[in-house]
């Protein structure tokens, strides 16, 4: 049987070369990097090489980044430690209602625990409106925390403009990267954000690793305790291997971007206009054009997601949905709900998120099992009829 | 997740559709949930003699509803009554359990189809 992966925004497969990166530094050069002997050296070396590589790709200094065990921690980190070390400037947050739970959540327990909170809508492509932040700014709002890229939709947010309206009103402002980082071209300086996340596993790295980039100059502190690592901002010693990794694949991602881009704009096109030629009743989420290249997020009208992905993983496809069934909870993706689709329509959503190995014969593929498969599913359905 | 005999009722769902004569329609489930169940029967000397589904939401949804078509058809309105979402359930060697509450309705839809058979006796005889 085939095997099509079109989840990449779930996670992607190690690039051969990034695992031969890591592979000395499990059984050959296993020091610790805080060791001073000559095995601890060698490791502390490739750590700090990593650095330079992960720095070099969003335009940070090496001095700038702390590894962390993956994105969803670097913004946990990020948003709690920048809130209770600067209190002084304001206990308000702002973040948005699409953001991934890693930050929603953590904005939310900030909230339980006496921070204010707002969250902001946004419109029906998924974007953060720059009116909707300078309304919301309060003389106390110490951090706006915006996602660079949505991971459901693909829709880009204008972060650039949103970080400039946050300065103006003397806000620090996070963004939680993890999608963009590898598939689009992300320049802090240029974006003009204090905080960014970024993950490995994301962009052809291993799971388990990921950063804080902390522009120079802001306060934040350590979110575990036992240790000096990381500039005494992440305790615990340092994954080594992951870290090895993580460097290889954002070297190889600062490569690759250009091209890669160009070729996953041409599959997410050719696979977004087969899926609404042939399909009625359906309809594309997210921005038509500010999303991320490879992103593919449809709706179909009077089906529910969960069946439609065990249907394509019957012939090999494997990708993802916002409905409510794959996520194990009652309702369908906040990120769904948030840009004004109905439970209904939400329920129908079907992610297909594309990464450089896959090819236009896949998408062809695609396109000739996805139609019968919604076809056979609302001959089934109660709905629509 | 699932049990191969919930993917076999999923991939390969017995009795989808509607019933020509049907004198039994019960629908349980909204769409906010995700989960739609419409079950179509036909009746005769108290005997389900055709039963069809159709359904709105995940595979256990799908499979479940399947399989209660196949317990039931042939079978007395007496035994149909007796099938629980339980048993239906057991019937596909289980459900994963966050499945058991939301998705696992199809006696549900059953119960509701036969209801709908004698309320529609009940008003053929008062008219």
């Amino acid at each position: 049987m085939k095997s099509i992966y079109m989840d990449h925004s779930a996670t992607t497969p190690v690039d051969p070369e990034v695992f031969n990166a890591m592979i000395p530094y499990y059984t050959d050069a296993y020091g610790n990097a805080s060791s001073v002997h000559f095995q601890g050296r060698k490791a502390a070396r490739a750590v700090e090489e990593s650095r330079e590589k992960v720095a070099a790709l969003i335009g940070a200094r090496p001095s700038e980044i702390i590894f962390t065990c993956g994105g969803t921690e670097a913004d946990n980190q990020a948003i709690i430690t920048y809130m209770i070390n600067n209190r002084s400037k304001g206990n308000h947050i702002i973040t948005s209602a699409i953001e991934h739970h890693a930050v929603l959540h953590t904005c939310e327990f900030l909230a339980k625990h006496g921070f204010e909170l707002t969250i902001l809508p946004v419109n029906s492509y998924g974007e953060v409106e720059p009116d909707s932040l300078r309304s919301a700014l309060r003389p106390n709002t110490a951090l706006v925390s915006i996602m660079h890229a949505n991971n459901e939709i693909g829709t880009i947010e204008p972060i650039q403009e949103l970080a400039g309206i946050a300065h103006e009103a003397g806000a620090v402002f996070h963004t939680d990267a993890v999608q963009a980082v590898g598939k689009i071209p992300v320049n802090v300086d240029e974006l003009g954000v204090d905080l960014l996340s970024a993950s490995g596993h994301k962009l052809y790295g291993p799971k388990g690793v990921g950063c804080l980039y902390v522009k120079k100059g802001i306060r934040i502190g350590s979110f575990m305790h036992g240790g000096g690592h990381e500039r005494n901002l992440r305790p615990g010693t340092v994954n080594v291997p992951g870290v090895v990794g993580f460097g290889k694949a954002a070297e190889l991602a600062r490569q690759r971007l250009s091209t890669e881009g160009a070729h996953l704009a041409n599959l997410a096109k050719r696979l977004t206009d087969g899926i609404l030629e042939a399909i009625p009743n359906t309809r594309l989420t997210g921005h038509p054009e500010r999303r991320l290249p490879g992103s593919v997020n449809v709706c179909f009208d009077y089906v529910e997601g969960e069946s439609i992905l065990l249907m394509l993983d019957s012939y090999g496809i494997m990708a993802s949905s916002g409905s409510a069934c794959t996520s194990g909870a009652l309702d369908p993706s906040h990120v769904l709900l948030a840009i004004g689709l109905s439970h209904e329509t939400a329920h129908g959503s079907l992610r297909l998120t594309m990464g450089k190995d896959n090819t236009m014969e896949e998408v062809d593929y695609v396109l000739q099992v996805l139609p019968p498969i919604i076809k056979n599913l609302r001959v089934m359905s109660p709905l629509g009829q | 997740m699932y049990s191969q005999k919930v993917m076999d009722h999923f991939l390969h769902p017995r009795n989808v559709g509607q019933v020509e004569h049907a004198n039994g329609v019960g629908e349980v489930g909204n769409p906010t949930c995700g989960d739609i169940m419409h079950i179509e029967i036909e009746v005769k000397n108290e005997i389900i003699q055709d039963i069809r589904f159709r359904t709105f939401g995940c595979a256990a949804a799908i499979a479940t509803s399947s399989m209660v078509t196949e317990m039931v058809k042939g079978k007395t309105l007496e035994e149909a009554e007796k099938i629980t979402n339980r048993t239906v359930a057991e019937a596909l060697d289980g459900l994963p359990p966050v499945k058991m509450h939301c998705s696992n309705l199809a006696a549900d839809a059953l119960h509701a189809a036969i209801r709908s058979y004698h309320e529609g006796l009940k008003d053929s005889s008062e008219q």
